[in-house]
């Protein structure tokens, strides 16, 4: 039997039910992300001291139109978009269905949680922002809400390797198709991350929230947060990379430099992400500074996985752009297929994310973080990472997503090219205004229209800010416009579609330590080591918690 | 190899890629260490904790207030609660060797003394111990950079250095 290239060279197309099923997470997805992106330009707008906040029906204040903005896109936008897309990779590589009726139990999960959550946040009983500190306390169905978003993505990874393991009973000695070892190890990184969050809000701060326990220990909480608060960006992130890695090639005309370049690169996530969320507490007391120096070099670790995927993808892309004719250092990029939607989107996304790689650089760079921390700079870094990066790979994902699930051909698709190319001017503009202002002291997660003080110099910033976030909007609102109109309008077509897969130039190894990449066994184990040695010190240092500090709910 | 379907020596460039990758990594990391040991710009150490309920009644923080503990040495006393800083302002003199011994009575806030490295957290029940010198006279605000509630917006203070 030869070995796959990327995924079972058989093809393989989904049961319908399955379909459905997936199709359902990306529209809650979406759904998601078009109530976030209105409220994002309320943020914006207000950050130029215009307000029109005050005209959505039932907001009562900035932090919590805040809270939606930050739960809807980077919870549940992020989680329906990976659950669906990765289940789908997941199957298609290892050619085999998932089961059907846990995959409608994802989706459920998913809905449960947002409506618990979400009716919280909408009665202005949860006004407490995505990161929920305590000892700030929301009603308990908000916690409970996020929970059950959590669990869906539990389940998830257990259908991903459940599906990998019957696989493996099959295909005795094989390497896992590339597609399903990425996927999986996206899921694998995550289940372990998200035991923190888990911990925190199930454990400590839902039944505090029932009046079950009285009192929290808000660093304690801060910190098993910020244990998942790292890895939730990668979490985000590798779905994109998913993408870059194995399907962008395909759209581009080119290929993927290597097979096993390419595990080793999603193994250092597995192993990285977690052990890295102090960079995120560097200013908070109570925690060591040799703690949060080790955390700081670890967070550096990321820096080697990071340039490998800049090297891949632009090897990917320049032999397309070759390959369709392009000669000389730079000529190759401008003949790529610029009219392809899901080449574009993806594109673009990489060319913000160099921009969000070199900002969090700086983020994570310990001492420097203090200039920074908490000013409008951190949303300036990380709309051009989650909030364009991953956002606009996920949209153009949806461009052949979308078709493929539904069986309709896409509506619009020079709309499409043009509203990747609006947003992406867009969170330029808006990076700049949030990130030239936080340099300048400008505060993050700050009602600056009704702010006590100001600074002349903010009003530029401000004003970039509104600029840039109003065109992310109407980029947005173009590209919702052709997701619905494919969904409701697009022509059925009989064609049978797979999903764009490349091939590999240096394809899987039989033989030698390549093939040991594939157990995941011992990476969870080195991963647990690795958090053991970053996270034990610290806990053995500040356990029994001190649950002394009493809630408050100041909104 | 290169050829027409694959018209780079990728390999090659793989090599110097992942050379200057590392070599990046290193001057990064060399620069981070000799800034925090060479030139002891330090962030926020592990210090004493507190029962957040009793702030008030624990010194130094039954005290609010800045104080000359030394020749050219200050020490701020601060207090962040929903919506305020005590003290409001803070004088002291440029040069001067400042020390911020800082907690937060109610839930987490922060301090960010615009237009300097002093950025840190109050945590319930964390004790911030900061240290700095202002170089030029001048005045700086001091911000609440975390949400703290309906009221975060109009958390702030002065640093006026003489
Ligand atoms: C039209 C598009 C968008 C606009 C105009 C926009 C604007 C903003 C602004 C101005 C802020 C800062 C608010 C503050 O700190 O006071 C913000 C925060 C944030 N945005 Fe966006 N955004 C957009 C889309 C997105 C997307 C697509 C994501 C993620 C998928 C995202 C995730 C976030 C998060 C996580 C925060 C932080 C919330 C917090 O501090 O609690 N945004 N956004
Ligand atoms: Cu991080
Ligand atoms: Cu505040």
């Amino acid at each position: 039997m030869s070995t796959p290239v990327v995924a079972s060279p058989t093809g393989f197309d989904l049961p319908t039910a399955q379909k459905r099923a997936i199709l359902s997470m990306v529209c809650l997805g979406f759904g998601a992300l078009f109530i976030g992106i209105i409220n994002g330009l309320g943020q914006a707008l207000n950050y130029a001291s215009v307000d029109i906040l005050q005209y959505f029906p039932g907001m009562r204040d900035y932090y919590q139109g805040l809270t939606v903005h930050g739960v809807v896109n980077a919870i549940v936008f992020t989680f329906a978009f990976a659950n669906g897309f990765l289940a789908l990779t997941t199957s298609r590589a290892l050619a085999r269905p998932l089961n059907a009726t846990w995959l409608w139990v994802v989706f459920g999960l998913m809905v449960a949680g947002t409506l618990l959550a979400g009716y919280a946040m909408a009665t202005g009983q949860a006004s407490v922002l995505y990161t929920f500190y305590p000892p700030l306390m929301a009603h308990w169905s908000f916690y409970l809400g996020l929970a059950l978003l959590v669990v869906s993505t539990w389940v998830t990874t257990a259908l991903i390797f459940i599906a990998l393991r019957s696989w493996r009973k099959e295909n005795q000695g094989e390497r896992i198709p590339l597609l399903a070892f990425i996927s999986a190890a996206t899921y694998l990184m995550w289940t372990v991350a998200s035991v923190g969050i888990a911990i925190s809000v199930v454990g400590l701060l839902l039944p505090w929230s029932l009046g079950l326990i009285e009192s929290s220990d808000p660093l304690l909480s801060r910190t098993l947060f910020w244990y998942s608060g790292h890895p939730i960006v990668y979490f985000w992130l590798l779905p994109a990379y998913v993408s870059w890695y194995v399907m962008v090639p395909r759209h581009a005309g080119g290929t993927l430099f290597s097979d096993s370049l390419t595990r080793v690169v999603f193994v250092m996530f597995i192993l990285l992400s977690i052990p890295t969320g102090f960079h995120h507490q560097y200013t908070d007391p109570g925690i060591g500074t040799g703690m949060k120096a080790l955390h700081g070099a670890l967070t550096f670790g990321v820096f080697f996985p990071s340039m490998v995927t800049a090297f891949t993808v632009l090897y990917a892309l320049e032999i397309g752009g070759r390959r369709r004719g392009g000669t000389g250092l730079a000529n190759w990029f401008l003949k790529l297929d610029w009219k392809n939607p899901a080449l574009v989107a993806q594109v673009l996304a990489m060319l913000t994310f160099t921009l969000g790689g070199i900002t969090g650089l700086i983020n994570a760079s310990y001492n420097l973080n203090q200039a920074i921390h908490n000013t409008a700079w951190v949303p300036g870094h990380f709309h051009m990472t989650v909030g364009s990066a991953v956002t606009m790979s996920f949209m153009g994902i949806a461009y052949w997503l979308i078709p493929y699930l539904t069986g309709r051909q896409l509506v619009g698709r020079g709309m499409a090219v043009l509203q990747s190319w609006i947003y992406f001017a867009g969170v330029l503009v808006m990076a700049r205004g949030l990130i030239s202002g936080g340099i300048d002291g400008m505060p993050r997660r700050t009602n600056m229209l009704e702010a006590a003080y100001s600074k002349p110099s903010w009003e530029l910033a401000g004003m970039l800010t509104g600029l840039g976030g109003t065109l992310m909007f109407v980029g947005g609102m173009l590209f919702f416009a052709v997701f619905a109109a494919t969904l409701f309008f697009g022509k059925k077509t009989d064609e049978p579609m797979d999903l764009p897969l490349t091939t590999t130039h240096h394809p899987p190894k039989t033989r030698g330590w390549e093939v040991k990449l594939d157990r995941f066994r011992y990476w969870l184990v080195a991963m647990l080591i690795l958090i053991a040695v970053a996270y034990g010190p610290f806990l053995v240092q500040y356990l029994p918690a001190a649950f002394e500090s009493p809630p408050y709910q100041f909104y | 190899m290169a050829d027409s379907q694959h018209p780079l020596d990728a390999e090659r460039i793989e090599k110097v890629f992942l050379i200057i990758t590392a070599v990046m990594l290193l001057t990064f990391l060399g620069a981070l260490f000799y800034s925090a040991f060479g030139m002891g710009m330090h962030l926020p150490d592990r210090e004493e904790q507190i029962d957040v309920r009793e702030v008030r009644d624990t010194p130094p923080f039954d005290e609010p207030g800045v104080r000359q503990v030394g020749d050219n040495e200050y020490e701020v006393v601060l207090l962040g609660y929903a919506w305020a800083f005590q003290p409001r302002e803070i004088r002291v003199p440029a040069g001067a060797k400042v020390t911020f011994i800082a907690t937060t009575t109610d839930v987490i806030h922060g301090v960010h003394i615009e237009g300097t490295r002093m950025n840190f957290m109050l945590i319930p029940g964390q004790v911030a111990r900061v240290e700095g010198t202002f170089r030029e006279p001048g005045e700086h605000l001091m911000i609440c950079h975390e949400y703290c509630g309906a009221g975060h917006h109009i958390m702030y203070g002065r640093v006026i250095v003489e």
